[in-house]
């Protein structure tokens, strides 16, 4: 037994992908310059049989394989996600009989925007640290929106990221986690509307930047890190530059956070975005390297986390799980038309 | 059309989720779709899951299909030979039909089968894709 950590990781990406220039091609845009402006080159893109539910439920199996225990052993299931396909019943309990979960689990949906899924991984680390779960696993999944023509539509896109926390076979300790959060109008969603506002002002300064140097800058000053202490750290994607500059108003160099940088070639897949990163850098990480974690959700506010990699990452690494990589590299293009078609955005008799 | 209903849809979700097969207990025949009485006579049987991978024997592809899935012609169904011998027909996705073949490696993913209209039950369960990508 160990300090409490992250036992297993597990990630999905849908196949299909869009082009940033095929998008560009239909509302009038300059490619070149969206690529430029986002550092977005595609997307992911869900099949039409795909959503929210079935994208957590291969991401939290993955990490269950790769953990190699018995679900029933889960105590804990929650789900961050702003992209449900019911406004009223929970993605977690369809996760605890599609995982074969004990039914003794405590299990809820999150919404924080893109921060809930580590929200969840909080919780779930309070109730293994008090022993009141033996392992708690956390799911940040989406299927997100962009209204079409719209600038978010050039980076919203789909994805799932889980992680499973544990005491016994920790691959990734936790050593320290801090909160930063304030109301702060930057992107909402009003109750029945199908695609999210945001406030272009509010966007980066007040709300990325603030929130997430906020509790990168507060959990140092906390306990004692400084940015050299860090392997690699993480951050929130909503686009390919956001999380550059962030580094660099926090002293980290660029090397460090490339490894987990995903949103050039799958997008912004929301509560997924930055635990996919992290995925992808445990996918590679060696015993020892320290890894600073910083989610962000708008209205708004970041969970920094600081793992330490232990001995067994090797073997966790080495179960036969499809690494981010892989999936990156798994790929079918499809048009503009086609993804109306599989995002559900084509208006049909139901 | 008329969907599976509700209370059906629940009382199959253990063999919609996770392969929830029954096993005989007197001579070891598994069964999927699970069944109550072996063809040995016993109706000793238990639960028991399936494994998540397998190879293609077989496939056709459907143009023609049922109003539910309509708006996802052509429909690929196939049957697959899971790694315990146990065959599955289901639907295959994330596929192109020219290139798949049997033998193929194929693996059980979680996808929604049928949305009953804009305000009814969203009913999940098993298909299959193959592993690796086609």
């Amino acid at each position: 037994m160990s300090r409490v950590g992250v036992v297993s990781w597990g990630a999905y990406i849908p196949k299909y992908r869009i082009r940033t220039e095929e998008v560009a091609r239909i509302w009038g845009d300059d490619p070149l310059r969206i690529v430029d402006v986002y550092l977005v080159d595609e997307k992911s893109v869900e099949g039409l049989d795909e959503d929210a539910v079935t994208i957590a439920v291969e991401a939290a199996r993955r990490a269950i394989r790769r953990a190699g225990i018995d679900p029933r052993r889960i105590g804990a299931v929650y789900a961050g996600t702003e992209s449900k396909p019911y406004a009223v019943k929970p993605i977690s309990s369809i996760l605890v009989d599609a995982l074969g979960l004990s039914n003794n689990a405590f299990a809820v949906d999150m919404e924080f925007a893109c921060k809930a899924g580590s929200e969840g991984l909080v919780a779930a680390i309070g109730l293994v640290d008090s022993g009141r779960a033996e392992y708690g696993m956390t799911v940040g999944t989406d299927t997100s929106q962009g209204e079409p023509g719209e600038h978010l539509e050039y980076s919203a896109s789909s994805g799932g990221a889980a992680l499973i926390v544990g005491k016994d076979g920790v691959a990734a300790e936790l050593e320290a986690m801090y909160s930063f959060v304030s109301d702060t109008p930057d992107f909402w969603r009003r109750e029945g509307s199908p695609y999210p506002m945001h406030g272009e002002g509010f966007t980066g300064e007040p709300a990325y930047f603030r929130h997430i140097v906020g509790a990168a800058k507060g959990l140092m000053e906390k306990y004692g890190y400084k940015p050299s202490d860090f392997t690699y750290a993480v951050f929130h994607q909503p686009n390919g530059r956001f999380p550059v500059r962030a580094a660099s108003m926090l002293n980290i160099p660029m090397e460090k956070i490339k490894p987990g940088i995903v949103v050039t070639h799958i997008g912004n897949t929301y509560n997924a975005s930055a635990l996919m990163g992290f995925a992808r850098v445990l996918d590679t990480a060696k015993p020892g390297d320290k890894i600073l974690l910083v989610p962000f959700g708008s209205g708004a506010g970041s969970n920094a986390f600081v793992f330490t990699v232990t001995d067994l990452i090797a073997e966790k690494q080495k179960t036969g799980v499809p690494t981010v990589e892989e999936m990156l590299r798994d790929k079918i293009y499809v048009d503009y038309a086609q993804y109306l078609k599989m995002r559900k955005m084509i208006r049909l008799f139901e | 059309m008329r969907h599976e209903s509700v209370p059906i849809y629940w009382r199959n979700i253990p063999h919609y989720y996770r392969l929830v097969a029954r096993r005989c207990k007197k001579c070891g025949a598994v069964y999927f779709p699970p069944v109550v009485k072996c063809r040995c006579g016993s109706t000793e049987l238990e639960n028991v899951e399936l494994p998540r991978e397998g190879r293609l024997v077989e496939y056709t592809v459907l143009h023609q299909v049922g109003t539910d899935f309509l708006k996802q012609k052509p429909l690929i169904v196939g049957l697959v030979e899971l790694s315990n011998g146990v065959r599955v027909a289901g639907q295959i996705v994330d596929a192109q039909p020219d290139k798949l073949a049997p033998g193929a490696k194929m693996e059980v993913v979680f996808r929604r089968v049928i949305a009953d209209g804009k305000h009814g039950l969203v009913m999940y369960g098993y298909k299959f894709r193959p592993v690796g990508g086609i």
